[in-house]
Parts: C-alpha cells; structure tokens; sequence
C-alpha cells in the first residue's frame, strides 16, 4: 500500500513542482504563441504583403503591333503586373527606371523573322518573377504570332500545347500514391519533429532534476525513504506527465487555432491533415512515448552520476548526439524512405522512435516491421532500465570530482551484493 | 585483530522489546574494507553513539542500517526483521552531508518527505508547526530553504528526520556546524524524543556530547569496533584513573612515583594519569605533610582520554 502510494507521491510532487516553476510557464506561453503565430501565418502575411503596390514596367514597342496582345497575355498571367506603353527613347527609359518610376523597361521589336525579340532593363536582376511573368507573356504572344503565320487553327494551337500525359503508377500493393506521400511525408515532418525537440527536452529535464536532488545531497533523505528504483520511473513518468500536459495544451490550442481561420486550408494542404490516417497517429504517439522512455532512462542514469548540476549538460552530450543523428537520417530518408541504409539503421533502438515512425508513415510496410522494431525497443528499455536502476542507486551516492563514464563501473560496485 | 562481540545484558520487563541487531557486518567497497565484523545490539529507547574519526566506517554503517547500501557480508535487524523499505516510516534520519531542496518552501518539501516516510498531509503540517515553534521560528513554514542560514537549514533537516515520529532515530553528526545555543536547543529536542521512547543512534567526533547524551557507544577505528559497551563499563573497565592536585609545593617529581603513568603540569598543580585507585591513595598519604594542598580530586577518566589511548593520538 505504502509503496505504491510513495511512487505516485514522487510522481505528483514531482509533476506538480515542476508545472509551477517559472521556467516552466514561460517557456509553455512563448510556444504557444509560436504555435499561434505559425497556424495563423497567412492571415500574417496577408496583413503585411496584402497593400504592395502593383508593379508597373514600362514597355517601348518599336514595332507599334506588339504592345496590345502583350498586355491581354500578361493580365492572365500576374494582375499586379501593369505593362505602360513608353514612347520615348530608350535612354530616357533608362532613366526613368533609374529614377524609380517603373520597376523596368521593357524593349520589344520585331525580329528578322517577324517574330518578337525583347530586352528587359531594370535596376537589379534580381527580381526574377517579374522577368519570369514577361517571359512567359512574350512566350504566349510570340506563339499566337507564329500560329497565324503558319496558318494554324486555334484547335491545332491547342493540341500543339497540351502538356503530356505522365502518371507514375507503384506497382506494390496498396503504395501509397504521390499525393498520399507528399501528404505523409508533411505529417510525418511535423511529428518527427515534435518527437526530436520533445525528447531532447525533457531527457534533459530529468537528467538536470536527478542532478539537481543529488547535488543538493536531499537525494540521500529521498532514497532511504523510497527504493531508488520507484525514486527513479516515479521522476520518469512525473516528467512524462509534464511533457504530456505541454504538448496537448500545444497540440489543442495549435488545432482550434488552425481550424478557426481560413489558413487551415492552405495548411492542410502542405501538412497533410486532411486525410490523417489514423495508424500514423497511432504510431506517433506509441513511438513518442517509447523514445521518451528509452531517453529518459538514458538520462535519469547519466544525471545520477554527475555530482553538480554544471556537468549535467557534458555527461548528455552523448546521448543528444545519438537524437540528433536518428533526426538527420530520418530527416534524410524522408526524401528517400525506402533506402537500405534507413531500413537497418530503423532498427537500431536509439534510432527506431524516428527512423521506423519515418518508414511506417512513408511507405507501407508489412505489420511485422514495426513490431519488430517496438518489440527491440521495448526489450531496450526493459534492460536500460534495470541496468540504469543499479547504476542509479550506486551513483547517487557517489560524489566525486570525475565525472566520466568509467564511474558507471563504479556505482555498479557500490549496489553489488544487496 | 579477532573480531570481538558484545552483547548487553537487558533486563526487559514482559520481553516485548526491539532491538537494532547489527551481527558480524562486513562492508567492503573493492579491495577498501569500510567496516570490518562490527557487532552490535541496541536496545530499544536507548541511546546509542557512534565515536569515531574520519573514515572510522560510522556513516557507512549507517547506510546499512538504513538499507542504502548492502553489507558484503552479515546481517542487521530491527525487531528481528531485515531493514528495507517496508520499514522506513519507522525510521528517521539525519544525514551527514545536509540536503534539502535549495528552491523549495519548507512547508512544501518537509510535507513531500513526511509522505515518503508514510505520513499524511494533515498530521505532517501540524507536526511540522509544532517544531517551527519549538525552535521558535515559526515564520519559515513558507520560506525557501535557501533563503535560511545554515543553522537554521539545519533545525529544518532534523525536524525533516523527526516529524514522521520514527521509533528508529539515525543521526549522523547532528550537532556538527552549530552555535551552542543551537547545540543546547537541538540537544533537548533529542533527549525529549528519547524520553518518548525513540531509539537514537548518533554518530560525532565530540567526545563531550556523547559523553553527556549516551548511556551506550562504540569506538570505531578503521572500520573496526575497538571500544564498546556501556559508559560506566568502560570507565570501569578501563580501569586507569585521573588525579588533580593542587598544592602550594611542587610535584612534579610523582612521575617517577609507581603506578602513575603520565603528569601534566597546570597552572594551579599538577594532573596524573594513575594505574588504579589505590595509586591515589598511596599519593595521599604521602604528600599530607609536605605543605598546604587545596585540591585532591580522583576523577573517572574522560571519554576523551578512552579515545585517545584507544584509537591513538593522531585523531582529534
């Protein structure tokens, strides 16, 4: 009775303590309002681009045919592109782009083909949308153009531009189509990393909280009260709780925020979320809580072993370059999901809570993969978890100046024969 | 050196007592033996101290009664069942090395430690503002615990280690660092929680306190016990006795008097270290006479004096 009741004191206290620290608060509302800001981009960018001024370029037509079909073409193409009849010289043009009066002067004649042929002036080429718009319009004109000298009907015109027909088609069962991938592979990114910036995080947050009880030596009182093994998964999972509580409030206000405003649809879209498929969310969220459990042992270990809360950073350092690489290669494979390299490294347990959530929201993988990969991650963790508990209880009695990785032998020797 | 063992002979009246029964315990970290065969049995309500220089083994010993560590090898019992952490709300301990967590209020921390030890939230409060007002500072039940001075963390961590109401009291040097106003007021809150039938183990390297507080102690060198029982019994036993004279002639020839074994000259006479009491007798005897003497005292010898021909010299 007591010793369940102790872990579930240790796990609220320690939930509890760390949700009113200041830290804690701050750093919750600055990612809110990251979140709010990024779901509500548009309306943003909307706000600060929606009153630019139309772009007026001034266009010298020496051969007095080419201006009118010109401007019909360019209206389709950019709006905000004004094309202005310019009738003096090319220099004066010059200046007057110089002076500021129009982005760009356009100089378009007739060619020894009786085609057109332009010259495009402007201040800094740089601005390659405008250009690229008045290339398009020249290109359209000068089809139009060579169409009538051919004498081709507006019906073969039309055959002559229809694009080709190209389809890709996976010949696997049940592929995913492109459109399904693209919509994956934004999903997938979002929540890689959402999985990335969480583990690292908190992994932190509890080797820094170990740290912390042991430096400031009430670590001795807390584990000859409790056993440091409950000491140790009731932090773990105090922490997890936290993490929990961050991201929901993250994930509920980034969902009403998104679904309140018109960007949700351009977001969708990118993200993929019109069409979530249950199983990847599934998966995300089983991933998530196994990397937490794999780090966050990794971590409770490592912290039990420095001696002042300085050295906490330096002793993880290791295992977040272990994060970091299983975030670059699946970073990496998602443009390429289906490489050898990202199908072994996924089943590496370091690296499975990315690179196999990677692989099972890209591609269709047969259900044993998967649970092959959960089944090695949780025997992982079954054994970093004993082993982190008999390094836990020798470490946090181990106040030294060294603060190396020859101490895990150590703290081993001091829980030997118990 | 032959492992020696010690039992006290208890008369207990209707047998129901519980004992610390620590047999044969050996702690070895590597090839460093830390405790070396300590035997030891402490009877309920009494108050046992643990004499000792640094390294002697006092605090690994008690991270062994506390279950902490692992003994090599051996056993401790309490009430004849092993130490673990089914046992803890009977327990209370006061480390060595003080901890409490720096950014925390008292109230809260001391609250969160009493409900490890099994306490519930009520009792722990009441508990926790009975020994504020003891102590009388009752205005850090919501202060933080770094915004205390050392001396008053310290009152915090031992009312930490007493509010559950242990039945086992663990203190390891509780007096170290104090002012002796502080000494007196925690000195008193022992000796109450003693008069209440908690047993008390205390370590420290102040002869004088365990001399005054403990009716039972051990010597400990090197991880071995090499003075144990009760005060008077080893007083007794020690067998060597002090004499203070002072007189208006000299005296420092009794030196070479039988049975003396050391003199020092004070400002007033002379203090000698004797074989027996009937040593002092014989000096008495002898100087009557020789002029005006205003102080002949046969004293026990000190703890002081048991450390250092125990343990040697080189300590304290």
């Amino acid at each position: 009775m007591l010793l369940l009741s102790n872990f579930w004191t240790i796990l609220l206290h320690t939930y509890t303590t760390k949700l009113k620290t200041k830290s804690f608060i701050i750093t919750t509302a600055i990612t809110l309002i990251f979140v709010l800001a990024l779901s509500n981009i548009s309306t943003i960018i909307d706000f600060f681009g929606g009153d630019e001024d139309t772009t007026q370029v001034a266009v010298l037509d020496e051969s007095n045919s080419l201006f009118v079909p010109l401007e019909e073409v360019t209206k389709t193409i950019n709006k905000d592109l004004e094309l202005v009849s310019y009738t003096e010289s090319v220099e004066n043009g010059k200046d007057a782009v110089e002076k500021g009066d129009y982005e760009g002067l356009l100089v378009i004649e007739m060619g020894s083909n009786n085609l057109p042929v332009a010259t495009y002036y402007s201040m800094d080429i740089t601005d390659s949308a405008t250009a690229m718009d008045l290339t398009t319009s020249i290109q359209g004109v000068k089809s139009q153009l060579a169409a009538s000298q051919l004498n081709l009907t507006s019906e073969q015109l039309t055959k002559l531009n229809e694009p080709v027909s190209f389809e890709k088609v996976a010949l696997e069962k049940d592929a995913k189509t492109e459109e399904e991938l693209n919509q994956a592979r934004g999903l997938v990114y979002v929540l890689l990393f959402l999985i990335y910036f969480a583990v690292v995080l908190y992994a932190s947050m509890i080797a820094t909280e170990v740290a912390t009880e042991k430096s400031s030596r009430v670590m001795e009182i807390l584990i000859s009260s409790v056993s440091p093994i409950k000491h140790m998964f009731g932090k773990i999972l105090g922490i997890g709780l936290l993490s929990l509580t961050q991201l929901s409030l993250l994930l509920i206000v980034g969902y009403f925020s998104m679904t309140r405003n018109d960007s949700l649809s351009s977001m969708e879209g990118f993200l993929g979320f019109s069409e979530v498929p249950v199983s990847t969310i599934i998966y995300a969220v089983v991933f998530f809580i196994l990397g937490y459990f794999l780090y966050a042992t990794l971590a409770a270990l490592l912290g039990s072993l420095v001696s002042r809360i300085e050295d906490v950073q330096q002793m993880i350092t290791p295992m977040t370059f272990l994060i970091i690489a299983g975030f670059m290669i699946a970073m990496f494979g998602l443009s390429s999901p289906d490489m050898n390299f990202v199908t072994i490294t996924s089943y590496i347990p370091f690296f499975t809570p990315m690179l196999m959530f990677m692989r099972v929201g890209m591609l269709n993988l047969p259900l044993w993969e998967p649970i092959v990969g959960i089944a090695i991650l949780v025997v992982t963790i079954v054994i970093l978890a004993v082993f982190g508990a008999r390094v836990y209880k020798g470490g946090v009695l181990m106040y030294g100046k060294s603060n190396s990785y020859k101490d895990i032998k150590k703290a081993l020797q001091l829980t030997k024969k118990d | 050196m032959k492992p020696f063992y010690w039992k006290f002979v208890c008369i207990i009246e209707g047998g129901d007592f519980v004992t610390l029964e620590i047999k044969n315990v050996t702690k070895k970290f590597g090839s460093f033996t830390a405790v070396d065969q300590l035997s030891i049995s402490i009877p309920e309500k009494e108050m046992f101290g643990f004499l000792g220089g640094n390294g002697a083994g006092k605090t690994t010993t008690f991270r062994m009664i506390l279950g902490i560590l692992g003994a090599t090898e051996g056993s401790i019992t309490w009430d004849n069942k092993p130490i673990d952490y089914s046992t803890s709300p009977y327990i209370g301990y006061l480390p060595e090395e003080r901890g409490l967590y720096p950014k925390l209020k008292v109230k809260d921390q001391l609250v969160y430690l009493a409900k490890l030890r099994g306490m519930d939230k009520t009792s722990a409060l009441k508990e926790l503002k009975y020994w504020l007002e003891r102590f009388k500072v009752p205005e850090y039940l919501d202060k933080k615990v770094e915004e205390l001075s050392k001396g008053n963390q310290q009152k915090i961590q031992f009312i930490s280690a007493v509010l559950h109401k242990p039945k086992l009291l663990i203190l390891d040097e509780p007096f170290s660092g104090l002012d002796p106003v502080n000494v007196e007021q925690l000195k008193s809150a022992v000796l109450d929680l003693k008069q209440n039938g908690t047993t008390i183990v205390f370590s420290s390297h102040r002869m004088e306190h365990v001399e005054e507080m403990c009716q039972f102690l051990c010597i400990m060198h090197k991880g071995k016990p090499v003075v144990h029982g009760s005060l008077k019994e080893i007083k007794r036993s020690f067998g060597k006795k002090n004499v203070t004279i002072h007189a208006d002639f000299d005296l420092s020839n009794l030196i070479t008097y039988p049975g003396v074994l050391k003199l020092k000259e004070t400002a007033e006479g002379v203090s000698l270290q004797i074989e027996g009491e009937e040593v002092a007798e014989r000096i008495l005897k002898d100087i009557v006479g020789k002029g005006f003497i205003r102080k002949f005292a046969l004293e026990e010898p000190s703890l002081n004096d048991i450390f250092i021909e125990k343990v040697g010299a080189s300590l304290e």
